[in-house]
């Protein structure tokens, strides 16, 4: 396991990180057109109205002490009042957060089912025609926006042949497994390229790599080689593959949602735009933020912990 | 002096033979194949699209491809294909304009502060982590919402955020150059820093940054067309991809064809651009 104080380190690393990525929302949210408080109270809003929004706000404070408002206040867990939902911002995330996890982690085990075999089977086949053929399909499906993968499926596989919906959650694990089949799928198809990739020439590095010769010399049966050794070493640079192409998923999700109309935290980031709701904005983007993080530090503890030669650097 | 131009002498047979090996590969040559033909369209619309894009026929309203509409038409009559075509402007527009900013102020940045490294380095390096903590997409939006949806708009959110990326594998590889004893020699002669960074150190530590920028450009497609799609990027009636699909997303059932032949051009172009990429690097790769 990584030890305690590695992981401390680890968090401290993280605080100035955090305090740039809150500057970098502070300044974004700052430069939105339009008044803050019109957005809040309405055009029809008198002024006195206004000045008194703008003042529990704290928009007539200096920059520093807004800046100084916003990070307490987000500390603290504050992080205002949504204009489209009327309610607490973090009421609203956490209300959607569920969905995207769980989107999320069903692409994950979707995109492992279908890049691992394929992997195994390419990289064994190296250089003859399964190999070719599989490395082809993935090429051509890297280069397929996420969102035109979504819309064919939704075509055929919802629309004409009715076998899945064309969009919604569903209650209930399983219908939540029914409902986001495609959605799933349609982000898988595009994680799994990029896992198919690594992990075909991570396998083949591993079968060229002397212990493994050594393993075969030694009579070890091909099974257990495979298992022991190929796979343990594969997974390891799978997963953190996985974890910090985490963004690249994030950013699928988000239009996978949209295609789908499933009600997660990417589509509500795409009404927030458009309903210019800046404190739903400012919340959705630092969510983004520390989950993408969060993911970041178990990918490392997670190779630390598998990979020894990780905790001497 | 006469050191480099025996080392230039013996370099050239060797380049020769990696250039013939990289024409050799038909993924290379199919790739630069695509991408010529791209161009072409890109800048000579008119020439292949046989009506006006915008031209508007509300007799011939969502008709199936024929032979006078090859690719049908839409749900205000016009013709698919010319609108597909004259979208090729547009996406190819995207692919430079949309990284070649970003490349630049990425290698200038990545060569100083790896040259230099103190605080500016520790900074750059906190900067780097903030925006990589960030989903591309997210921060990408987030730059639109500020400056509002359009074009423009997105080139400069794209450019905003991609730089980080081409600046960090340009430090590194800065970084790594200056273990080599030509750095060192450059030094000794006394030659001043911005001759080393821009004369010595930056034609040897760029070629990665080239083959990611191949990549990139795909990638520029890929986003400049979801954002499209989204309603955040080019504006309809402006011709493009993404915004092709999504006009004819409503009508997916029926026109499928609509949808389906933008999202082939987007795909085309978007393997034309990796092929070049994965050519490239096999060409410029030092051989291992």
């Amino acid at each position: 396991m990584a030890s305690i104080q590695y992981i401390l380190k680890r968090l401290a690393l993280m605080v100035p990180t955090f305090f740039l990525v809150m500057v970098i929302i502070f300044l974004l949210v700052r430069f939105l057109p339009g008044d803050p408080a019109t957005a809040i109270a309405g055009d029809r809003a008198s002024d006195a109205d206004l000045a008194a929004i703008r003042d529990r706000l704290g928009l007539n404070e200096p920059m520093w002490v807004q800046f100084w408002l916003f990070l307490t206040n987000t500390l603290q867990g504050d992080l205002g009042r949504s204009i489209l939902m009327r309610t607490e911002v973090v009421d609203v995330i956490f209300d959607r957060l569920p969905t995207t996890a769980f989107l999320t982690l069903y692409a994950v085990g979707l995109s492992i089912a279908i890049a691992g075999p394929l992997a195994f089977v390419a990289a064994l086949n190296r250089g003859r025609w399964p190999d070719n053929l599989i490395r082809t399909v993935f090429q051509v499906g890297l280069s397929m926006p996420v969102f035109y993968i979504g819309l064919v499926l939704l075509t055929f596989l919802g629309a004409q042949l009715r076998w899945f919906p064309v969009g919604g959650y569903g209650e209930g694990f399983w219908s939540h497994m029914y409902h986001l089949f495609l959605p799933s799928v349609t982000v898988a198809l595009y994680t799994s390229a990029i896992i198919m990739r690594n992990l075909r020439s991570a396998i083949i590095e591993v079968l060229d790599a002397e212990y493994v010769q050594f393993a075969r010399a030694k009579g070890l049966p091909d099974r257990l080689i495979l298992g022991r050794h190929v796979l343990r070493n594969a997974l390891i640079s799978t997963v953190t593959l996985l974890g910090l192409s985490i963004g690249n998923l994030m950013s699928g999700t988000l239009v996978t949602e949209t295609v789908f109309a499933v009600p997660g935290l990417g589509r509500l980031m795409l009404e927030a735009i458009f309903a210019r709701d800046y404190p739903l904005i400012q919340g959705l983007t630092l969510t983004f933020a520390v989950l993408v993080s969060l993911v970041f530090l178990l990918t490392d503890l997670f190779q630390s912990s598998l990979d020894p030669r990780m905790r001497l650097s | 002096m006469s050191e480099v131009t025996v080392n230039t002498t013996s370099n050239a047979p060797k380049r020769m033979t990696r250039a013939r090996l990289a024409l050799a590969k038909p993924g290379f040559l199919l790739g630069c194949a695509i991408i010529g033909i791209s161009t072409l369209l890109a800048l000579f619309p008119q020439v292949f699209a046989p009506y006006d894009p915008n031209f508007i026929d509300y007799l011939a309203v969502r008709q199936p491809p024929s032979w006078a509409h090859p690719f049908g038409t839409d749900s205000l009559g016009r013709d698919a294909f010319s609108r597909v075509i004259h979208a090729y402007s547009v996406n190819m527009q995207m692919a430079v304009l949309a990284t070649v900013f970003a490349l630049v102020i990425g290698v200038v940045v990545g060569a100083l502060v790896g040259y230099y490294r103190g605080i500016a380095d520790m900074i750059f390096g906190r900067v780097v982590d903030a925006v990589i903590t960030f989903p591309f997409l997210v921060l990408v939006i987030a730059v639109v919402a500020v400056l509002g949806p359009g074009l423009i708009n997105m080139y400069i959110a794209i450019t905003m955020v991609g730089w980080v990326y081409y600046a960090r594998l340009m430090r590194a590889e800065v970084i790594a150059q200056m273990g080599n004893d030509y750095a060192a020699a450059g030094l000794v002669m006394g030659y001043s820093d911005r001759r080393i960074i821009f004369r010595h150190l930056l034609p040897n530590a760029i070629t990665p940054v080239v083959i990611y920028w191949m990549t990139d450009m795909a990638l520029a497609i890929l986003l400049g067309s979801s954002l499209g799609y989204l309603g955040l990027g080019a504006q309809p009636p402006q011709a493009e991809w993404g915004v092709l699909i999504a006009e004819g997303r409503n009508f997916i059932t029926t026109a499928w064809w609509l949808s389906l032949m933008p999202g082939i051009a987007i795909v085309l172009t978007g393997l034309g651009f990796s092929l070049i990429g994965d050519g490239l690097a096999d060409l410029l790769r030092p051989r291992g």
